[in-house]
């Protein structure tokens, strides 16, 4: 009972501050929107540091569970490389707050995260499955051999700013519309 | 098996390293007088012939046609194979084949010509071996205790260990600080270096050599010579795939792997990170 009360104020806190920032929102505002008591929040989360925190950790989570997923599926790195463009981007599209909180409030404000969620704590469960994508993809011999944060960085820094400008409005053409291009320049950019 | 067993050591496709290693076994001289050397290739011992022995140590790869006391090795090492009580393939070559040929039961990637009677055979792989390990299979064997063996025929005793169990590194190891120069005391050897100690069998940190050291320990990577796949190339360059370790610790799955080494990486650990004579805890 206590764990869905719990998620219901994640998912309202991860609303807010994507949508209003971090530091303008107040816990009183996420207690406001849930219907609840500023006191009786605080029995979930001892502060709002620590709902960044949890919420790092779950975003992370749901997206790597995702990752995962296409991971364990018997395709080829070429074809991982779509699903999961395919995924960031819906989940872009379907759950903007997600990506938001993560590119807005994670990315912009490390100073929030520095204790406890330095380096690659809080989002392990989504890195970890980015480095089992690659290290597959050059183990069959479909990827080439690289330094993981070249690759990684050309990977999510690419669609992370696609997701940027579909967000600012500045795309002329849904997100969608993107993603077989995307996968296309990414994949010619890490293959063997 | 008598009192003293009568042991023929016979020498095959070899550098002889296994011998000399064993010279240094500590209670050697104790040892021999528990055993009949009916031959050796060093050590004192009547002139070869073919004759029925309790244990047969065979040092050396296997290989056809090779001559050996005017006859061809192989006909030799089956005819002393079949009369003998128990075989010790001493060393990587009699184990996998090694540097120089095929092993008794497992090559690097197939059966050897005696898999068949693999129940006799006891595997000591090991570049060479540790001196102390083939004293400890005799000293069982004469003690006609039982000795329990892993998948590929070794004794679980000294190959249930892995070569890192032990290490003086493992400190780095945990918190993944690598050794960016060969030979200094500082930083783990697994990431840049080469070592194979996280899966290679053996117990050359438990049991150390010349009773001090080990490769490791003194700076140098563990070669995996206790592996069927031994020699690799490149022994002092860690294989990696986007900058991920090609091979992982025994016992782990990849993603357990990652995680662990991830966020070891993300709290780092200040001693660990500087030459250790220059860390001040009162900074």
């Amino acid at each position: 009972m206590k764990e869905t009360k719990k998620e219901v104020i994640m998912k309202t806190a991860l609303t807010l501050f994507a949508k209003k920032g971090f530091y303008v929102t107040t816990i009183a505002d996420i207690a406001k929107e849930m219907g609840m008591s500023v006191g009786n929040m605080y029995n979930y989360f001892a502060s709002k540091e620590a709902l960044a925190k949890e919420l790092l950790l779950y975003t992370s989570r749901k997206f790597g569970d995702e990752i995962r997923k296409i991971n364990e599926q018997n395709i080829s790195s070429k074809e991982k490389i779509e699903k999961i463009i395919e995924l960031y981007f819906t989940m872009a599209v379907n759950e903007p707050e997600i990506v938001d909180y993560f590119m807005r409030v994670y990315l912009s404000n490390k100073e929030i995260f520095n204790n406890g969620c330095e380096g690659m704590l809080c989002v392990s469960a989504f890195v970890t499955e980015i480095m089992i994508f690659f290290e597959e993809g050059v183990r069959k011999k479909e990827l080439k051999n690289q330094d993981f944060f070249v690759a990684f960085g050309l990977f999510m820094g690419y669609i992370g700013g696609i997701v940027f400008l579909n967000n600012d409005g500045v795309l002329p053409k849904p997100l969608s519309e993107y993603a077989q291009d995307v996968s296309e320049n990414i994949y010619n950019a890490l293959k063997a | 098996m008598p009192l003293k067993p009568n042991i023929i050591w016979i020498d095959a496709v070899g550098c002889n390293g296994c011998s000399h290693s064993f010279l240094n076994l500590p209670y050697l001289s104790s040892l021999l007088k528990k055993i009949n050397l009916l031959y050796h290739p060093i050590l004192d011992s009547e002139e070869f012939k073919i004759q029925k022995c309790n244990i047969l140590i065979i040092e050396g790869a296997l290989k056809e046609n090779f001559p050996k006391f005017d006859r061809n090795l192989m006909e030799i090492i089956e005819d002393l194979f079949i009369i003998s009580d128990k075989v010790i393939a001493l060393g990587s070559c009699a184990s996998f084949g090694g540097m120089f040929g095929e092993g008794l039961i497992f090559n690097k990637e197939s059966y050897g010509k005696f898999y068949s009677c693999k129940n006799k055979i006891i595997n000591l792989p090991g570049c060479p071996i540790h001196p102390e390990w083939l004293g400890y299979v005799l000293e069982m064997l004469i003690e006609k205790k039982e000795i329990l063996l892993d998948e590929e025929n070794r004794p679980k005793e000294l190959y249930s260990f892995v070569s890192h169990s032990g290490c003086v590194r493992n400190e780095y190891f945990d918190w993944k600080v690598d050794s960016e120069d060969f030979g200094s005391k500082e930083g783990c050897l697994f990431y840049n270096q080469g070592c194979q100690g996280p899966f290679t069998h053996s117990s050359c940190n438990k049991i150390l050599w010349n009773e001090v050291s080990s490769k490791p320990r003194a700076g140098t990577p563990c070669f995996g010579c206790t592996e069927r796949n031994f020699p690799k190339e490149n022994l002092f360059h860690t294989d990696t795939m986007m900058g991920i370790p090609a091979k992982i610790p025994l016992g782990v799955t990849k993603r357990a792997y990652l995680t662990l080494a991830g966020i070891a990486k993300s709290l780092k650990n200040e001693r660990l990170n500087k030459k250790l004579f220059e860390y001040n805890e009162y900074d």
